[in-house]
């Protein structure tokens, strides 16, 4: 199964009609500002990694992921984490008054992001190498199949490249693994950067001419061939 | 979805569904859950703005564009980013979020480098700022990786048959920006004069760049 966010390859979903670069907006309407800042900001809480945060956003009716705009599912994932990870209560959500927290609760001991500070986290950013006590076990040149079965939960493997083979280009050393990562789990593993010729992945009938595809994966979703 | 229903509903405001202007049912729900994170501690409205601002007034493609003219007009320079993106692109003041790690990929006659993310939006954030609707669209999404040279038409862009297309598809959290080629007719010009050339489309390759008006000829 490929769920909405796994868009790469489906066809009919229409032109681009990108708007013109010197024109265009950083953001599109009041309410979109609010929700990127109020996501990054509450992401600073330290209460969910990057991984969880795309993972709450996937997790939606394939009709609702496609059918809201960007920062609407940005929204719907900002709301998902509040409310699983006990920041807020569906009734909060509501409207219904502010519960109190009992004492010492975890939410009594998180400090809110303050303006004196953004300029830095956002400079210091989240480095994702991680130290790792096994060598890579894949090497540059080595040919590769992507695993064919779909991961449950969260994962970083596109549904057009299941299955298909390519070639090891680079070792970008290691990184912190989504798979896990979106369960909370902070474990490393080596990534590769993988080419892919386009007559490897596409029916060739419709995609005459050749092309190259690069994509990062990680060791996990790798098998090696002889 | 309808055809154009993505990019309608990101551009326009006379949305479709559940909201309509001014002021929307999402807009209220948004400024109420801003009011309750507050009311918690969990945010500063402060620290809401300040975000805001760095991203519609301090970081965007200009930074970028700084980086390709650079490494242009200083081969000492493009020799280091190409070897070490992230060190190179950080010794500008260019460093953080979306853009720990990064590699730049290089066009030439021969190689055009096209980036997407099929999965999310992932972008490089410290050079080119937030992405624009269309990178994040559906359709650029689904067929950036099935038909680049279609998604580079509906871009106004051509190229050679000879010449070889790589896609970029962002999986992981490294993030790609294209150093596009150094158009004809600018030898003499600063490095001042050639950021302002370069375009963020081009960055995200889905452009080649032009030369100074009236430079084609000479």
């Amino acid at each position: 199964m490929r769920a909405a966010h796994d868009l790469g390859g489906l066809e009919g979903l229409g032109p681009i009609a990108p708007e013109p670069e010197p024109s265009e907006p950083v953001f599109h309407a009041p309410w979109e500002k609010r929700v990127f800042a109020l996501t990054l900001a509450c992401g600073f809480l330290g209460q969910w990694n990057l991984d969880e945060s795309r993972h709450a956003r996937e997790r939606q009716e394939p009709d609702e992921y496609l059918k809201n705009s960007y920062y609407e599912n940005w929204w719907v994932g900002l709301r998902r984490l509040l409310l699983e990870k006990g920041l807020v209560t569906a009734g909060e959500l509501s409207g219904a008054p502010v519960e109190a927290m009992p004492d010492g609760s975890e939410e009594k001991r998180l400090a809110p992001l303050t303006a004196d500070k953004v300029a830095a986290v956002l400079a210091k950013g989240g480095p994702v190498t991680m130290p790792i006590d096994r060598p890579p076990a894949l090497s540059v040149g080595d040919r590769v199949r992507v695993l064919s079965d779909a991961p449950q939960g969260h994962t970083r493997i596109p549904g057009y490249i299941r299955g298909r083979i390519g070639r090891v280009v680079e070792h970008h050393g290691a990184h912190v693994f989504p798979d896990k990562n979106a369960k909370g789990q902070r474990t490393a593993e080596h990534l590769f950067s993988v080419a892919f010729l386009s007559s490897d992945v596409w029916d060739s009938q419709h995609h005459q001419t050749s092309f190259t595809l690069r994509l990062d994966m990680w060791e996990p979703y790798l098998e090696r061939l002889a | 979805m309808s055809d154009d229903h993505d990019h309608d509903h990101d551009h326009d405001h006379d949305h479709d569904h559940d909201h309509t202007d001014p002021p929307s049912e999402l807009e209220l729900k948004v400024k109420a859950l801003e009011s309750l994170l507050v009311e918690k501690g969990l945010v500063t409205t402060d620290a809401l703005d300040a975000l805001i601002e760095t991203y519609e007034q301090d970081v965007g493609p200009r930074n970028g564009a700084r980086v390709v003219a650079k490494a242009w007009a200083d081969p000492e320079f493009k020799k280091w980013l190409m070897a070490d993106a992230t060190a190179a692109i950080a010794s500008l003041g260019f460093t953080g979020r979306q853009g720990e790690h990064m590699k730049v990929v290089e066009n030439s006659p021969k190689v055009h480098n096209l980036v997407v993310c099929t999965l999310c939006s992932c972008y490089p954030w410290p050079v080119l700022g937030l992405p624009p609707v269309w990178y994040k669209s559906a359709p650029y999404r689904a067929r950036a990786v099935s038909d680049p040279r279609g998604v580079l038409a509906e871009f106004g862009t051509a190229l050679g048959e000879d010449v070889e297309i790589q896609v970029w598809d962002s999986t992981a959290e490294m993030r790609y920006l294209v150093l596009p080629e150094r158009p004809p007719g600018t030898a003499s010009l600063s490095e001042e004069e050639l950021a302002d050339l370069v375009t963020r489309n081009a960055m995200i390759g889905v452009e080649v760049l032009e030369g100074p008006v009236g430079a084609e000829d000479g």
